[in-house]
């Protein structure tokens, strides 16, 4: 009780996702949201190396 | 350049964005209610296509002087990288618009203006296409490119102010400065912007490296 009105004395009446984030469920799309981060920046790295380790073959060739 | 940290240190700016530019408070304001957030995604792909147009214009004016096929290539490439994040402002930008000014394209100034500064850069790759003789096209590439950077800007931030516009810092409309000097907001603004800037590098570097490796066959 004294927890909600604490919110209520925080809001000046404008709708913002308060229960979204007291439920916890905020939670779930960060985690979603770093994980395809996370996936696409450790593709970059790979793509990085490939190339890294081609330019050392043409570099060697010449 | 082959260095990793700060390949590193762009990933972590990016990732770290997401979850505080999520979780973090911000402001209550109406209209934009939790948009707000998008400060931290939309402003830095614009922040991103800047200074990779930046560094094709510097890399136009050197090749100018030293006629280096390599600076003609940094010059394209920048702005390949940049063109990416042009559009992916453009689009943010208009799925913002959708939900705050209710419509996805509202012939809003800026959004015009955002759209005619990519469309220079369209330009700047197809005149490259149409010409084949590679000394003439970096030539001419390179001096399109001294124009329509200054266009570019003058596109971006000053003719939107001299207009009415909605999006905020233009046109009589104070908006951001309001919320942009909240510093939970600057918090998570500032690195955000210098990571997607360094992601953006990243990329340029990549396709780059590529270009030369692709040109090298070419000529043997």
């Amino acid at each position: 009780m004294m927890v909600t009105l604490q919110l209520f004395a925080q809001d000046n009446g404008v709708e913002m996702a308060d229960s979204l984030r007291s439920n916890g469920k905020i939670y779930v799309v960060v985690i979603c949201i770093v994980i395809i981060l996370a996936g696409l920046l450790a593709y970059l790295f790979s793509i990085d190396k490939r190339l890294k380790k081609i330019e050392k073959e043409n570099y060697t060739n010449k | 350049m082959h260095k990793t940290w700060w390949k590193i240190l762009g990933s972590v700016l990016v990732i770290y964005t997401a979850i505080a530019g999520l979780m973090l408070g911000v402001p209550r304001l109406p209209i934009l209610n939790e948009t707000i957030r998008n400060l931290y995604f939309h402003v830095p792909m614009w922040f991103a296509m800047i200074v990779l147009f930046s560094i094709s214009v510097f890399y136009s004016v050197k090749s100018l002087s030293t006629k280096s096929e390599i600076d003609d290539m940094k010059a394209v490439e920048s702005v390949n990288a940049g063109i990416i994040f042009g559009l992916l402002g453009l689009i943010t930008g208009a799925i913002w618009a959708k939900f705050t000014w209710g419509q996805f394209w509202s012939f809003d100034p800026k959004q015009n203006f955002a759209a005619i500064s990519i469309l220079l850069y369209f330009a700047y790759l197809i005149l490259r296409n149409a010409i084949d003789e590679e000394q003439k096209r970096a030539k001419i590439s390179a001096i399109y490119n001294i124009f329509a950077f200054p266009m570019m800007v003058v596109l971006l931030f000053v003719l939107p102010r001299l207009k009415d516009s909605l999006h905020p810092g233009n046109g009589g409309n104070p908006g951001f400065n309001s919320y942009d000097l909240d510093s939970r907001m600057r918090m998570v603004f500032y690195p955000a912007c210098l990571g997607w800037i360094l992601i953006g590098y990243w990329v340029y570097t990549i396709r780059f490296r590529i270009r030369t490796i692709e040109n090298k066959q070419q000529h043997n």
